[in-house]
């Protein structure tokens, strides 16, 4: 192992040795005064950031080929330290006001960081295995942070089942694979692919829907959505918002590497499965969202049928394709944390969390500048200009239409028509009914300043898009195939 | 042709011992179900041309793991769910048992006599040549993994300690 691999993976190396460091560190950082340990692990994060545009233009592989470094993985370990740094802003104060004071929440948090980096990195589906594990096993225990409530208690149980049996369909499709054409590398597999077709192909298309069914799981795409809904409203807001953004970010990262790069060969096999779960995801999160009275559970919703529109761009596939999703995955991940940084700022005192709808009326008069952020990110969401969700459906519709997908670009316009039933109610409730909710918000500089970096980021990337999708397109160009 | 038969005889043991470890509503039974499949798996290594990775296999699965899942479980006086087990039941799932167990110890014979026909020994059969590809090849895994098990090391700790307060 030399530096110059070591260098290949040097982001996610950094969260996850700054994460064993912090555990030490908080050792000697006494109770009730655990502030110390998330600035600590902020400066991690922020050194994970500071690596990014030191290492763009590279383009290398490390480790016998096991990692790349690439402007795409870069791109990724960007936006996920981004969404990462926001989120530790958030929890400052949240955690303290809900008693969860056990200092390991952020090292936990750093190693999750480090896996959904390195799914961004993995040219091997041994390391997109483990990748999904190191970011979902940290996950499981955020989840249950704040026990012993119950609900909280619920969401890490329910998500710890149905993720280790999303993993064992995950392990059992690259198994398939390895059977039937003899190798794991995503690069090796491309050669294998292009040539004439493996005698063993069943084995191949099984094994290859067991893996898109394990990462489907994880980017909550329907129908594997089911655990969806009972996990994000249990769990503590903060780590809600991390896992909305960074979770489906960090899983499509790994869902284009493998199927647009390494299995583009295949794309004739795979890409009707994938524009089916995208028309499904669409169709159920869109739908069952209008029913919903709670804004934690509805943004559960809105979460699947995101994940349905970035399936449709996973589906246009080629560099348009990728281009487009990673777009979108930027600017959906910038506007959930607008919307959750509100839900926080607004549980902010020690009563318990309540996200029903009614808790909102009245806010636009009450506090118009967490009004004005929560309107913007429900804008963003149903994609009205000048916000980053206009541009981000606008470039997925494009390459859906560009790959002759028409008919899935008509459904992501009519589920997102469908959509605006629910995110026009939010900002209705906001600004045109009075409400009974009176209950005080604690200033909070830096949650105010989390909420605002999103929202000016959200509508910045939708006023001037080009710089970031020229980003993504260097970074795409320069990907190791 | 005999290597097929032995194959479908020992996916046939492991398929019924992971229903059993399913269905059977004592804890303990469905460890024991559990150590039958690891034991199958044991022998599909064995059948690989991998004696070393079936032997890890025994000591760490079936063995050290088991163990302690057992101890855990007559700890916690978890044997039995209620709605207690009929006799007939039991004995149905002791017969599965020693049929599984049966046609195990068979197949382990018939793997290690047909492996002393002088077949070369691949990477896998080797100790020292997993080493080298442990730390050469596989070396980012490797480290990943141990990050890995530090997180759910930590996670476990998390979620069962008490707070002090």
């Amino acid at each position: 192992m030399a530096i110059k691999d070591l260098l290949t993976v040097t982001a996610p190396a950094i969260c996850a040795v700054g994460g064993t460091l912090l555990l030490l560190l908080d050792l000697a950082i006494p109770r009730g005064s655990k502030s110390t340990t998330a600035w600590a692990a902020f400066a991690v994060i922020l050194l994970a950031l500071a690596s990014v545009p030191a290492q763009w233009g590279v383009s290398t592989s490390g480790f016998a080929g096991m990692v790349a470094a690439d402007g795409y993985s870069l791109f990724v370990d960007g936006l996920l330290a981004v969404i990462a740094a926001l989120t530790v802003l958030l929890t400052l104060r949240y955690n303290e006001a809900r008693g969860i004071m056990r200092g390991e929440f952020y090292p936990l948090m750093l190693f999750a960081l480090s896996g959904m980096m390195l799914m961004g990195h993995a040219t091997n589906l041994i390391i997109v295995f483990i990748a999904v594990e190191l970011l979902s096993i940290p996950l499981y225990v955020l989840c249950g942070f704040a026990r012993p409530r119950v609900d909280s208690e619920e969401s890490a149980l329910k998500y710890f089942l149905l993720g280790a049996f999303a993993s064992g369909f995950l392990v059992y499709g690259i198994a398939l694979i390895y059977g039937a054409a003899g190798t794991v590398s995503l690069t090796e597999l491309t050669a294998a692919l292009s040539g004439p077709k493996p005698a063993d192909s069943a084995l191949l298309y099984a094994g290859v829907a067991l893996v898109l069914v394990g990462l489907g799981f994880k980017v909550a795409a329907a129908p594997f959505h089911m655990w969806t809904p009972d996990v994000y409203e249990g769990a503590p807001t903060t780590v809600t918002a991390f896992m909305a953004s960074a979770t489906k970010a960090a899983g499509f990262a790994a869902i284009l590497r493998i199927f647009l790069f390494g299995l583009a060969p295949l794309m004739e096999t795979w890409q009707a499965p994938i524009a089916v779960l995208a028309l499904l995801s669409m169709i159920v999160g869109n739908v069952v969202a209008l029913a919903q009275t709670n804004l934690k559970r509805m943004l559960a919703y809105s979460s699947i049928a995101h994940a349905g529109y970035v399936l449709t761009g996973v589906a246009a596939g080629g560099d348009a394709g990728a281009s487009a999703v990673l777009f979108y995955l930027a600017s959906y991940a910038l506007t959930s944390l607008a919307a959750f940084a509100v839900m926080i700022a607004l549980n902010s005192g020690e009563a318990d969390e309540n996200h029903s709808l009614d808790t909102y009326a009245g806010l636009g008069r009450r506090k118009p500048l967490l009004a004005f952020v929560l309107a913007v990110s429900m804008l963003s969401l149903l994609g009205i200009p000048p916000t980053a969700g206009f541009f981000g459906k606008y470039f997925l519709i494009s390459a859906a239409i560009g790959s002759g997908l028409t008919w899935l670009a008509i459904a992501l316009v009519i589920t997102s028509v469908i959509s605006a039933g629910f995110y026009l109610r939010v900002i209705m409730t906001m600004y045109m009914r009075d409400g009974k909710n009176e209950a005080p918000i604690a200033g909070n500089w830096p949650r105010a300043f989390a909420a605002l970096t999103a929202t000016v980021a959200t509508l910045g990337i939708g006023i001037l898009a080009s710089p970031i999708v020229e980003l993504i397109n260097t970074g795409i160009k320069s990907i190791v195939r | 042709m005999n290597e097929l038969l032995v194959y479908i005889l020992l996916g046939a043991v492991s398929v019924v011992a992971a229903l059993g470890l399913l269905f059977s509503r004592n804890a303990i039974y469905a460890a024991l179900f559990l150590v039958l499949n690891f034991g199958v798996a044991a022998v599909f290594y064995l059948l690989m041309n991998a004696p070393f990775l079936a032997v890890i296999q025994i000591s760490v699965y079936a063995g050290a793991i088991m163990v302690l899942f057992v101890f855990v479980i007559m700890l916690l006086g978890a044997e039995q769910l209620p709605a207690a087990d009929t006799g007939v039941r039991i004995k149905a799932s002791r017969f599965v048992i020693i049929a599984g167990v049966a046609v195990l110890v068979a197949s382990v014979m018939y793997a290690l006599l047909t492996q002393s026909s002088g077949e070369a020994a691949t990477y896998a059969s080797d100790p020292a040549a997993i080493g080298v590809m442990l730390y050469t090849q596989y070396a980012f895994p490797f480290e990943a993994v141990s990050v890995l098990l530090l997180a759910a090391m930590v996670g476990a700790v998390v979620l069962t300690t008490r707070d002090a307060k």
